[in-house]
């Protein structure tokens, strides 16, 4: 089973999950393997932009290796002002991703910044917005990431 | 433009130009050269270089996970012995349906767990399979564990740099 009803969205939504080709027509390149037009293919990847079936298309940056930083937080907000904090969060543009999850700890967030100093200063803001303590769960240690789901 | 600095200023200005997305044209490399005032070859090739360097993890698409049915997303979290955590850590990382997984630090009392897998289902039963094969990898080092589903997204643009 999967969410999405349309051959080709599927087929391009498992294939943009790959390596997006660097070369001078890369579009082409894809659609060429998914025997499509190259205008189809970009007139669909805008659809499937605008309405929410893909959150972002282009490069994945790696704060850290930019000589910046990220880290997962996480906040227990009470149910009453649950989408207050929720929007005073979301306003940060240093946060990348929110969600709210079942857990006394209800609100996860990953944080990225430039500069290391960067996580502390936007965890300070945070706190003073909403009142609320941020735990801080910087990774230590990478033992995988996948970036793909099928569609 | 061949110094350390002067690439490393080129690296922000395409990380800045393209961190909401890349142009929805036939020559996106092209597109963005331009906004930068740089050739095409340039721009290509420095995304070349981010790419080895891993500052670029990819080129493509972030998809909804619940768009694409994937409506069980569950962060499974562990108290893992610290003497065994590597070693199993990688093990875990490797089982099917773990798209994320990483050590963590505990913050006590309020938080026991160290070992973060992130788990995701066409339903909860197929997430509650995979902790099921997590929770055999990890055995008796494994002292606790819960799945925290996610509830709705709140925001997922991803990383902007100002």
């Amino acid at each position: 089973m999967s969410g999405l009803a349309d051959p080709v969205d599927r087929a391009i939504v498992n294939a943009l999950q790959g390596d997006f080709p660097l070369c001078e027509r890369p579009f082409a390149a894809v659609a060429g393997r998914l025997r499509i037009a190259e205008d189809d293919l970009i007139a669909r990847v805008r659809r499937l932009l605008d309405d929410g079936t893909l959150t972002r298309f282009g490069p994945l940056f790696d704060a850290g290796r930019l000589g910046g930083a990220f880290t997962l937080a996480a906040m227990a907000v009470p149910a009453a002002s649950f989408d207050r904090v929720a929007a005073i969060v979301n306003a940060l543009p240093e946060v990348a991703h929110n969600y709210a999850r079942d857990h006394a700890l209800n609100m996860w967030f990953v944080i990225a910044t430039p500069t290391p100093e960067g996580i502390d200063a936007a965890i300070a803001r945070i706190e003073a917005a909403t009142g609320l303590p941020v735990l801080a769960f910087p990774k230590e240690r990478e033992y995988f990431v996948g970036l793909s789901l099928a569609a | 433009m061949n110094r350390p600095a002067d690439l490393a200023a080129l690296d922000g200005a395409i990380v800045r130009a393209t961190q909401a997305g890349l142009p929805l044209c036939p020559r996106p490399y092209d597109a963005v050269a331009q906004s930068l005032g740089v050739s095409p070859a340039l721009v290509v090739e420095r995304l070349r270089a981010m790419l080895a360097s891993r500052a670029v993890r990819r080129i493509g698409a972030v998809p909804n996970h619940y768009r694409l049915g994937w409506t069980a997303n569950g962060m499974s979290v562990w108290d893992v012995d610290d003497a065994r955590i590597d070693a199993l850590g990688e093990r875990v990382g490797a089982l099917a349906g773990v798209t994320h997984c990483y050590r963590r630090p505990r913050r006590l009392p309020a938080w026991r767990y160290n070992l973060f897998a992130m788990l995701h289902g066409r339903d909860r039963a197929a997430v509650e399979a995979q902790v099921a094969s997590i929770a055999a990898v990890l055995g008796d080092a494994s002292r606790a564990h819960e799945v925290i589903y996610s509830t709705r997204i709140l925001k997922k643009t991803g990383l902007r740099f100002a």
